[in-house]
């Protein structure tokens, strides 16, 4: 999946857990946490979202790396190169 | 094998379902009853629909908010506010001998009560509500200190005490006389902060919504299926029925009670849980330990429903809830009597805010509830039952009518379930409502492959139970092999 691909595919799961969100305006490098209502437990969601759909495993230590949306696609990206687009 | 078997299709089970479904878990829920909600379920009877266990969902919050445990769980279930469309309370009341004190979903309203009756107590009253709303369950689940002393701090007139430990006790104390300070917070967040609500169909709507969801993900449903016992291996876990139907799956997932589940392990298992007991290491200063044999709860209620020719507004029952008590002092503790009439909780499934009149129940009826003896009901011959039954509630009511509109020339049919009742229908030991008096809140046992979700993981009520389930799901999730990915 290409770094676009991989923010779509946040935003989709981002979409399915808070759904009321409006998440069109939502910027790369400011954190999450400060733009929409996010607590540990979604967090935890996006990441059991990313396990379930695109079979990614992230270890907790490397949670830090995702407190932005594109910091999220910085860290996903090398990992999920070799993953296919769901159609 | 399935990935997990959950044992009880209450609330938790049925949520930790949905949760464990939706991540592609192969998922069986066995329930020993024909009918599912244990603790919090339905019946029709002669023609007429019945709600069993609470009286109210607590946790209120409103259509948009994204804050609170009813948002978070509803986005954790991926459900919307519309699916609950929870209808709020009109307004309740606490009354003692000499003084009541109403509370609706503002909580303004009982602080400002509290101002004009405590006058002293009102500055207190404030430093405690700020205390109780630094805390957060999920992140401190135990925070282990009494909560007659956390609360003894702030408000010092004894009666005011009691009169909010009332509540809170009849919705969630699994101990005599108090409770745990962290659950006591989450109770009165729950309560007086964020306040009641109701389907506008009950529990039932609540129920098939989970179940619904659960079987549209893939999930299983067994009814009349109770464990007989559970052998647990190396890597999973057999499950033998009481139809003596064999079952295995890598995880168990029990809500039948921490006590109840512990027996339901083999003798050989139980021997050799010392030795895993490191597995469940995370052990806090006060709570049991995992392999240490719990004790069973002993706090268990008698409950009615009385319907009525009107509506209880019409006949001067306004309010949505009165919890009420005849002196001064307020006493959470197994009866001697068979029921303890000095003090209950009244409620009419009538008065919420329906804003659909057509949703509202077509039919008054009055709800009350006290605590009662489990012993003295169980130990009752088959002949006496019934006649008990009528005479405890004639004298529940009577008691309840000191406080509250007589509606007794109004009672066109009565249903009246006594410990025995719960016992049966939630199998917990004692009929214990709020389960046993040690909570594991991080749900595990000495068994690594053996879980807990429900009461005695620590939460109470409707959303407390259903988000039980959720962090037990959660946690499976986060830790447990997968035969999807393995395969």
């Amino acid at each position: 999946m290409t770094a676009a691909e991989i923010r779509s595919a946040i935003l989709e799961i981002l979409s399915d857990i808070l759904p009321d969100e409006d998440l069109s305006e939502l910027k790369d490098d400011v954190p999450l946490r400060e733009q929409i209502e996010l607590d540990s437990m979604d967090f935890l969601d996006i990441v059991m979202e990313l396990r379930k759909r695109y079979r990614i495993q992230i270890p907790e230590d490397d949670y830090i790396h995702m407190a932005t949306l594109g910091g999220t696609v910085e860290y996903l990206e090398p990992r999920m190169k070799d993953v296919a687009a769901h159609g | 094998m399935y990935d997990a078997i959950i044992i009880g299709a209450g609330l938790s089970g049925l949520a930790a379902g949905v949760r464990l479904a939706h991540f592609g878990r192969r998922v069986l829920i066995l329930e020993r009853h024909y009918a599912i909600g244990g603790l919090n379920s339905y019946y029709r009877l002669d023609g007429r629909n019945y709600d069993v266990g609470l009286h109210a969902v607590t946790n209120f919050r409103p259509k948009g908010a994204k804050t609170g445990p009813l948002p978070r769980l509803l986005r954790q279930l991926r459900l919307s506010w519309d699916d609950f469309a929870l209808a709020e309370q009109i307004g309740s009341k606490i009354v003692f001998p000499s003084t009541a004190l109403d509370f609706s979903n503002d909580p303004a309203l009982l602080q400002s009560q509290i101002a004009e009756r405590f006058p002293k107590q009102i500055d207190g009253f404030r430093r405690l509500t700020a205390e109780l709303l630094d805390y957060d369950a999920i992140d401190t689940p135990a925070a282990r200190a009494s909560a007659r002393e956390a609360v003894g701090r702030q408000i010092s007139d004894p009666m005011l005490l009691e009169m909010l430990f009332c509540p809170i006790m009849f919705y969630g104390g699994a101990n005599p006389h108090d409770i745990d300070f962290g659950q006591f917070s989450i109770l009165f967040r729950s309560i007086f902060l964020e306040g009641l609500a109701r389907p506008p169909a009950g529990i039932r709507a609540i129920l098939k919504k989970l179940v619904r969801r659960f079987k549209e993900l893939g999930g299983e449903l067994r009814l009349r299926a109770g464990v007989q016992h559970l052998a647990p291996k190396s890597d999973e876990v057999r499950v033998v029925l009481d139809d003596a139907d064999e079952l295995s799956a890598r995880q168990i997932l029990s809500s039948a009670g921490w006590c109840e589940t512990v027996r339901m392990c083999d003798a050989a298992a139980n021997l050799s849980a010392g030795a895993n007991a490191a597995v469940a290491s995370n052990e806090v200063p006060g709570e049991q330990p995992a392999d240490a044999d719990p004790p069973s709860g002993q706090l268990s209620f008698l409950e009615s429903v009385s319907t009525l020719d009107a509506l209880p507004a019409e006949l001067g029952y306004p309010q949505t809830i009165v919890f009420f008590n005849d002196s001064p002092q307020f006493h959470w503790e197994r009866p001697q009597e068979p029921v303890d009439v000095r003090s209950g909780v009244v409620c009419s499934p009538n008065n919420f805010v329906y804003s659909d009149p057509d949703s509202a129940p077509s039919e008054g009826s009055i709800r009350l509830t006290a605590l009662a003896n489990f012993d003295h009901w169980n130990n009752l011959p088959d002949a006496e039952y019934a006649a008990a039954k009528q005479h405890w509630y004639e004298r529940l009511v009577a008691s309840a009518v000191r406080f509250i509109a007589d509606f007794r020339a109004h009672v066109v049919a009565v249903d009246v379930f006594t410990p025995k009742t719960i016992r049966r229908f939630t199998g917990h030991d004692n009929g214990a409502v709020y389960g046993a008096p040690k909570k594991r809140f991080d749900g595990t046992t000495a068994l690594k492959n053996v879980f807990l979700c429900g009461t005695d993981q620590g939460l109470v009520g409707i959303i407390g139970a259903m988000t039980s389930g959720i962090l037990m799901a959660n946690r499976l999730l986060s830790g447990g092999s997968r035969s999807a990915e393995s395969s």
